[in-house]
């Protein structure tokens, strides 16, 4: 059994907690041993969030080291941007093309780098960079915070994985009322796949 | 959640605690938030009522080991969750409990954070159970964490002893599987039964002293027969000591490096069992010891080694090859190995070289429509023409800190914003000095010191940032919301009451959001000759968001930025388009009057 490690990287609010629940899960109805973490507190309020997610026969830490990560699932260019020197060499990253500001780069005192400078920093390590409008995808389908969704779904395509396995954790995992809209927003990620 | 007994599932580390104290048949538990503690409590919270327990969010963390030692006095299982700090707060009454000790099963939690991540200090918990002289248990996994909690109540009943468990952030938070066990029914037909035993006079303190040393003893021997410590044989003339956490990194280490030491995981850390960790030393010529945080177990080892004569060469901390800072990972553990063993085995591939980019950090920041923002423009506005001090405190507002509002001179611990700025004032008597604190914090440590302010005539401006809720920990209740823990609706603590009750005689209540009315509110507090407090209320706005919309007018903004600079709130964004007004703009409205060319309007449907 292949061993899995992937990174997600976001900004507190985005909804990376849930989306790295759901991959977790995921894992473990596949039948990988699972492990997961990341921190819960000051991170909510629009900082820098990172989930650890780790699927494989048998996974010691929770936690994946430099030059292991497979897939980079960036929120946030900026945030995607972080973690170059996690990736495994020929590595995918998804990165969600939406930019939030930190604080410094509103207050004009840092600046926020390129779309171009952010594809190369991850190609140091990445075999390919896939950009996804997930944002704008999460918000047509009338809410931006089902964007973790459709990064899923743009994931599983890559992934691999009966489609079916990742439905059922979704519809266990978000709230009742948002399960046929997360379907969608599902959907809707692994179209964007092509 | 599933809860059938064999069900394997996925969970995090303090949903396993919650797990493994309610198939202890926990009666009570009590908690006050604090990560990465709070999801123990937020989980039992969930299931106190479909498994028949007690279950509150307590004032602070003193109230939470009391009202749970209480319930232990009288016979039944009772759990206190708590982070460190929360520890220090409870430590009077902790101290004291291991004198007394316990009837029914007490057993307290508490979350460490190296890093840290989310708190005042770095402090290892173990120190603390090695100080008060109780057992303490530290899980490695989720599964461990629940079985860990589970007998840590055995363990209590058997030593007559308060218990701890000490997860830290990367086992409370991290997700793994876990194999359910069953759920015991809650012992509650007890009582609790006269004793002077329970009345800790000086004379029964000297001889409790005497019985609780001996009891280190009969620990190490219960501790050496759990099944949390054990011996993994390996192919090599020196083992690896690890505990916690740290020993997943350790096994991926070595599985990375290809070696194949002896290891000895300990999940008893105080008090070490000697046989045990005596033996294993015995038969390796040397060990690393590999442990985040202090060098509890490592400490213990020397002084074991000297007592028995044993020659094996202890490496560590004290040795200068494994940190006693921060968190581990397994690329840290990969180095303690290496700088133990004089090299790496394995040579590191070429291609991690790779440093990491050197791009603007992400810190956290008040949120957008966030009312604290509005308190610390209004306060800074009236205090900066006197060179005020401002005092803070520790919540979500201790973000106030941060540029461009740097409302935040000071932040020490709970409650400690108002007596610094006492404290400051009985020295600088020309200067104002203000203290901001939220209300859960108010309620958990701020109102001794309110007191003393009023008993002293001091001549403080408190600001209570009543936001209704325990923000910055996940929302949780607390005796200023008229909801308990589990939900049901609860009596209200009317802060401004309480305010006067300790004798406050100058009093204002002011919506933040109300800039100008708050401005003038701060005017008067300043002006005031004496202790005074402004309550300055609105609701979170992560759980009541107004219902307006704002836009920048493009014909009037003169792109000069006031809005930006002086609020830094993170929905106002300038850049080649202009000065714009994100989507997440909570709408507060507190940027109109700001700006000096009124600009900013509201979106009229």
């Amino acid at each position: 059994m292949t061993k899995i490690d992937f990174l997600m990287a976001g900004v507190g609010g985005q909804g990376t907690i849930l989306a790295s629940n759901i991959l977790a899960e995921v894992g473990l109805q596949l039948g990988y041993d699972v492990k997961k973490a990341e921190v819960h507190g000051m991170a909510q309020r629009g900082g820098q969030v990172d989930s650890h997610v780790r699927w494989g026969e048998h996974v010691h830490s929770p936690l994946v080291e430099e030059n292991s990560v497979d897939y980079l699932i960036g929120f946030e260019m900026l945030e995607a941007a972080r973690f170059p020197h996690f990736m495994k060499q020929g590595s995918v990253a998804v990165v969600n093309d939406y930019r939030i500001n930190p604080p410094l780069v509103n207050l004009g005192k840092a600046r926020y780098p390129s779309k171009e400078e952010i594809e190369s920093l991850l190609l140091a390590r990445a075999g390919k960079v896939l950009w996804v409008d997930g944002t704008g995808i999460a918000k047509e389908l009338g809410n931006p915070a089902m964007v973790g969704v459709v990064l899923l779904g743009f994931l599983s395509t890559l992934v691999g994985g009966d489609q079916e396995a990742w439905l059922a954790v979704i519809e266990r995992m978000v709230p009742p009322k948002f399960v046929d809209l997360n379907k969608e927003a599902f959907a809707a990620g692994r179209k964007a796949a092509g | 959640m599933e809860d059938k007994a064999g069900s394997r599932v996925l969970m995090m580390g303090n949903e396993a605690i919650a797990r493994g104290a309610v198939e202890a048949g926990i009666a009570v538990a009590a908690s006050y938030p604090g990560t990465p503690s709070s999801e123990i409590m937020g989980t039992l919270a969930g299931w106190a009522k479909k498994y028949g327990f007690h279950a509150e969010w307590s004032v602070n963390e003193k109230v939470a080991v009391e009202t749970a030692a209480g319930a232990s006095y009288a016979g039944a299982r009772a759990i206190a969750s708590l982070k460190q700090m929360g520890l220090n707060v409870a430590s009077d009454a902790v101290m004291s409990l291991a004198y007394i000790g316990i009837e029914g099963g007490l057993v307290l939690v508490v979350a460490d954070d190296p890093g840290p991540h989310s708190s005042q200090t770095e402090q290892d918990t173990r120190y603390f159970a090695t100080f008060a002289m109780l057992p303490v248990l530290e899980p490695s996994s989720a599964q461990e964490a629940k079985e860990m909690t589970r007998w840590a109540f055995e363990l209590s009943e058997a030593l007559r002893l308060p218990v701890l468990v000490r997860p830290t952030t990367r086992s409370s938070h991290a997700h793994g599987d876990v194999i359910l066990g069953e759920i015991t029914p809650a012992k509650v037909n007890c009582g609790f039964k006269k004793d002077p035993q329970w009345c800790i006079l000086p004379s029964l303190s000297a001889r409790k002293h005497a019985w609780l040393v001996n009891q280190q003893e009969e620990a190490k021997k219960l501790l050496a027969e759990s099944p949390f410590n054990w011996i993994e044989e390996g192919k090599a003339d020196w083992g690896v000591i690890t505990s916690g956490v740290s020993y997943n990194y350790v096994k991926e280490a070595l599985e990375l490096l290809d070696l194949t030491p002896r290891i000895l995981k300990i999940g008893t850390p105080y008090p070490l069992p000697d046989d045990l960790a005596g033996g294993f030393i015995r038969r390796t010529k040397s060990v690393i010891v590999i442990e985040e945080q202090e060098p509890v177990i490592e400490d213990q080892l020397i002084r074991l080694a000297w007592k028995e004569k044993i020659s094996a060469e202890i490496r560590g901390k004290r040795t200068g090859d494994v940190s006693r800072l921060g968190e581990f990972n397994v690329d840290r553990v990969k180095s303690f190995i290496e700088n133990s063993l004089g090299f790496m085995p394995v040579k590191p591939e070429p291609i991690s070289a790779l440093a990491p980019p050197a791009l603007p950090g992400r810190p956290p920041i008040l949120c957008a429509g966030c009312a604290h923002r509005a308190a610390f423009y209004a306060f800074k506005e009236v205090g900066k023409k006197m060179d005020a001090v401002y005092c803070g405190d520790i919540g979500c507002y201790t973000l106030g800190f941060a540029p461009p509002l740097n409302a935040e001179d000071t932040c020490l611990c709970m409650g400690a914003g108002i007596t610094i700025a006492y404290g400051l004032s009985l020295i600088e008597k020309e200067r104002p000095h203000l203290a901001f604190i939220g209300d859960s914090t108010f309620l958990h440590a701020g109102m001794t010191g309110l007191l003393n302010l009023v008993y002293n005539k001091a001549n403080v401006t408190v600001v209570i940032l009543d936001n209704e809720t325990t923000a910055m920990t996940g929302f949780q209740a607390h005796p200023g919301v008229g909801v308990s823990a589990t939900g049901d609706p609860a009596p209200k603590a009317d802060l401004e009451k309480i305010v006067r009750g300790l004798g406050v005689e100058h009093v204002e209540t002011v919506n933040p959001n109300h800039l100008q009315a708050t401005i003038e509110a701060a005017e008067r507090a300043l002006a005031y000759n004496g202790p005074a407090v402004v309550i300055a209320r609105a609701p979170c706005v992560n759980k009541n968001r107004p219902d307006k919309n704002f836009f920048i007018d493009k014909e009037e903004c003169t792109e000069c930025a006031i809005c930006i600079e002086e609020l830094g709130c993170p929905s106002i964004i300038k850049d080649a388009a202009g000065v714009t007004i994100a989507d997440t703009c909570a709408g507060c409205g507190v940027c109109v009057p700001i700006c000096p060319s009124e600009a900013i309007k509201e979106v009229t449907p």
